[in-house]
């Protein structure tokens, strides 16, 4: 109790004016929103321009807290929504499949041993549909649960939990095709 | 292959893929965020917008500039060493100045904030100071500036220098250079020990922002001189230079030992307040200790709800229970604690009450911890009162007005509306709300209902005809009237204690500080009956010892209450109240004339024998009036030895008057230190259903850690 000042009452108080509180959120939330946003995208850049703008846009969405629900829950919901902004402009402008798609022809060239890994990850999330990646985003990236996957994503635990089976059911299909 | 295999590779491949935030993006993005943050609170008050320092702008926009653009490996490392040394100046500060600056609202910070904290850095007060010294090796990476071009827009520039340092700070980047090394090995050492960064992350502000108090503080001067150059670097926010502490407390000398060979009599009002321990805790929450002069142990001790005996119906409105226990801290004295236990009126047959809410909303509460957690704690309580209570709302700032007439308290959407519509700003004439609030006070009281004028504020009377002396005559001689006022303080930094005790005292109210919702929920609802339904007024207590039984004695406590011997008998000298159900707790340390531990050596000629009735330690006679009634009433109980069953109650007052004691002046407690006074809490925390006990334990080990360096 002592540690740490929640993330509620920064946030209560940052809605409120409190510019030390929203500081130190921001100094403590920066990475977080940062690393979700590279698990939506696949892509430095895009990771740090959509973190950008969900800072910037932080303080009047801020406006909107309501403390219902945890702070990190209501962060990853305007970053979920970010990214899902980022994605339909760049859909007008580019290919669909946008994300983990242009990050991966990015590194074709740079594949080297030792980056098996990171080849293997750009080719399964390639494969799987943006509502799958962004599950696996929160639940595998953020080792959220999948209620609190659900929360974020304003979905029912259920829903999350057979997009949990699918990705495997996905994954599973990428390691026979590989197999082969 | 099962299931679970292809998740747990996809799991880490992502986690190994993604990448560490890189600095200067995050710099970028948290300027951005301050900037948007700022203007959005500029467009609700357009008084942000300005900043008093156009001159400066374009100094430091270079600099920004220069950190923004600058990406060579050595002009990385000399932003980092800036970091470095202004982190330095963190520790050194705090080390060196006592904590006189005002605390932000919100002063529990941890490791992970540190690079926050620092970003808070705002030495404007100091910079000029810091600017005229030779910088020294110190400020050497910030000389070489570039002249700069013009700002366009001095709020970015204020920021941006400032994440920038936050942001080279929390990046991994391969820095040789010793500045850096140091940076990251101080980093470590108050990583490892959170409790101590409780403190220091948020001294950081309240050393640096400290403006003349800072200089003129011992010791401080020379160490932090060379040093405070480098984080001058950190731009102020205009809206954040603080005004200097205006913290006020009462002054007075810790109880010494007495002879009771030379004064057997000891006089005192007793004191029901309890703003004392919340500013302490506000204090220790804050990473710090209080000063000694906040620290009033009778407040403390009387904090805490005790089980004491209540009075029965037929006897007077509260009962004493005497207790005779071993002192914790020495074995050859004894504690003699006296509990008072106020009658608990059945709830029901209460009395309407008038409650006139008289708010200070001028420019200095407008903080999170001010104004708008008044607010939450008000709505609160309403839901506490009847319908046929009435409330009205009296503000003064600038000028006073009144916003609620009397209204019922049923009618909860008016008294909310009005609620609501309170915003801060202006100046304070506390004296003309005050005449307005008994005014409104007087209209609503008839016969047989208590009237009471809950003032809010943080102290700040500095504005008005009145001094607080007139203040508190004027008060005095409105409680006559059977108008009583009590003080809720609010937010620190101008807290005038010893006004705002000073004012409830001659209201025959109580003061309290709220620094938090929970202990608006404590003070205003869980206590609301007492706080507002005195059952005694004026009660006094005299303690005769006798001088065969007890050679030495000491009130624990209680300095700012102490009575000439001849007061307590006369009626027109003014004490404090009983509230219903209230508890009040006194503890006397008294030494036996052949225990060793006697502090007094006999004295070889002359002493007179001592002569006393025996058998008993002393006398304890009470003085107090019913609500309402000009001549006191009195009530004698001798104490005997080994009087009263010594349980968890008396242990954890005795471990809070420990707790104080260690605060101030621990001379009298010898060896007896933190480790014991945070054991006897423990084992004597009872039942303790609102957790108040253990929120003091947990108070007793920051103290702890706190008063180690």
């Amino acid at each position: 109790m002592l540690m740490e000042t929640a993330d509620e009452t920064l946030a209560t108080a940052a809605a409120q004016g409190d510019r030390a509180a929203f500081a130190i959120l921001l100094a403590r939330h920066y990475d977080r929103v940062f690393r979700l946003a590279f698990r939506l995208t696949g892509r430095r850049a895009d990771a740090e321009d959509l973190a950008q703008d969900i800072c910037a846009a932080l303080p009047s969405k801020l406006r909107g807290w309501r403390g219902d629900a945890r702070f990190t829950t209501w962060l990853y919901r305007v970053t979920m929504n970010a990214a899902e902004d980022l994605r339909r402009r760049q859909a007008t402008r580019t290919r669909a499949a946008s994300g983990w798609g242009d990050w991966e022809i990015a590194r074709q060239d740079e594949i080297v041993e030792g980056r098996e890994a990171e080849r293997w990850l750009a080719e399964a999330m390639t494969k799987l549909p943006p509502d799958l990646r962004d599950t696996v985003a929160l639940v595998l990236g953020e080792e959220l649960t999948q209620g609190e996957t659900a929360q974020v994503l304003g979905l029912s635990e259920g829903t999350v939990a057979w997009r949990m089976s699918e990705v495997k059911r996905r994954l599973k299909a990428v390691l026979a095709e590989e197999a082969k | 292959m099962t299931d679970q295999d292809e998740i747990l590779k996809l799991a880490k491949a992502l986690r190994a893929a993604t990448p560490e935030p890189d600095g200067a993006a995050k710099a970028a993005a948290l300027a951005r965020a301050m900037e948007n943050f700022d203007r959005l609170q500029g467009s609700a008050d357009p008084s942000r917008q300005t900043s008093d320092r156009p001159m400066r702008a374009g100094f430091w926009t270079g600099i920004a500039t220069m950190l923004n653009s600058l990406t060579s490996r050595g002009a990385l490392a000399a932003t980092a060493s800036v970091a470095a040394l202004a982190f330095g100046v963190v520790l050194t500060a705090q080390y060196a100045a006592p904590p006189t600056g005002p605390v932000i609202p919100l002063s529990k910070v941890t490791a992970n904030e540190l690079a926050a904290a620092t970003t808070e850095t705002r030495t404007e007060p100091s910079r000029d100071t810091a600017l005229a010294a030779t910088p020294g090796d110190a400020a050497k990476p910030a000389s070489p500036l570039p002249p700069a071009p013009p700002a366009l827009d001095d709020r970015v520039v204020a920021q941006a220098p400032a994440e920038m340092l936050a942001g080279q700070d929390a990046m991994a980047m391969p820095i040789e250079e010793a500045e850096a090394q140091r940076s990251a090995r101080e980093r470590k050492q108050i990583a490892e020990d959170g409790t101590l960064l409780l403190g220091r992350a948020d001294e950081v502000d309240m050393t640096t922002m400290a403006p003349a108090p800072m200089a003129d503080a011992p010791a401080g001067g020379e160490v932090v001189a060379g040093l405070v150059a480098p984080a001058t670097l950190v731009m102020p926010d205009p809206q954040m230079i603080p005004e200097p502490d205006t913290e006020a407390y009462p002054d007075f000398d810790t109880n010494p030992v007495k002879l009771t060979a030379e004064e057997p009599v000891s006089t005192f009002s007793i004191d029901v307040d309890t703003a004392s321990y919340a500013v302490i805790r506000s204090s220790l929450m804050g990473g710090y200790l209080p000063p000694p002069d906040a620290v009033r142990i009778e407040e403390m001790v009387n904090y805490f709800p005790y089980d004491y005996a209540a009075p029965e119906a037929d006897e007077a409105p509260f009962k004493a229970s005497v207790t005779v226990m071993a002192a914790p801290w020495n074995s050859g004295k004894q504690l003699v604690q006296i509990g008072l236990q106020g009658r608990l009126p059945a709830v029901a047959e209460r009395p309407p009450l008038n409650l006139v809410f008289l708010i200070d909303t001028s420019g200095s509460m407008e903080d999170a911890n001010k104004l708008p957690l008044l607010k939450q704690s008000l709505r609160l309580m309403l839901g506490q009162l009847r319908p046929q209570d009435q409330v009205a709302m009296v503000v003064y700032a600038g000028s006073a007005g009144e916003v609620l007439p009397p209204t019922a308290a049923s009618d909860q959407a008016a008294i909310l509306g009005a609620l609501d519509r309170l915003a801060a700003g202006g100046s304070t004439a506390g004296a003309e709300g005050l005449e307005l609030a008994y005014r409104v006070a007087e209209q609503m009281k008839s016969d047989g209902e208590v009237s009471r004028i809950l003032l809010a504020t943080d102290g700040d009377f500095n504005v008005g005809l009145s001094d607080p002396e007139g203040l508190e005559a004027y008060i005095a001689k409105k409680r006559e009237t059977g108008t009583y006022l009590s003080v809720l303080g609010f937010g620190r930094g101008n807290l005038d204690d010893a006004t705002t005790q000073a004012l409830a005292q001659a209201g025959n109210g109580t003061a309290a500080y709220i620094d938090t919702l929970q202990e608006a929920q404590k003070v205003l609802v869980d206590q609301l009956t007492g706080a507002l339904f005195p059952i005694a007024d004026d009660v006094k207590i005299q303690v005769e010892w006798n001088p065969a039984a007890v050679a030495e004695w000491r009130l624990i406590g209680y300095e700012t209450r102490a009575l000439e011997r001849e007061d307590f008998n006369n009626d027109r000298v003014d004490a404090g109240e009983i509230g219903a159900g209230h508890t009040v707790t006194a503890i006397y340390e008294i030494t036996a004339p052949d225990s060793p531990a006697l502090s007094v050596d006999p004295l070889r000629y002359g002493e007179a024998a001592a002569t006393g009735a025996e058998g008993e330690l002393g006398f304890l006679r009470l003085r107090y009036k019913e609500p309402g009634e000009d001549v006191s009433k009195l009530l004698e109980v001798p104490v005997m030895p080994g009087m009263g069953t010594v349980g968890p109650d008396q242990n954890f007052a005795a471990a809070i008057a420990g707790f104080g004691q260690l605060l101030t002046d621990a001379k009298y407690l010898g060896d007896w230190g933190w480790d014991d006074a945070v054991a006897l809490a423990l084992e004597s925390r009872g039942e303790d259903p609102f957790g108040y006990r253990a929120e003091a334990i947990s108070m007793m080990r920051l103290a702890q850690t706190l008063s180690a360096n």
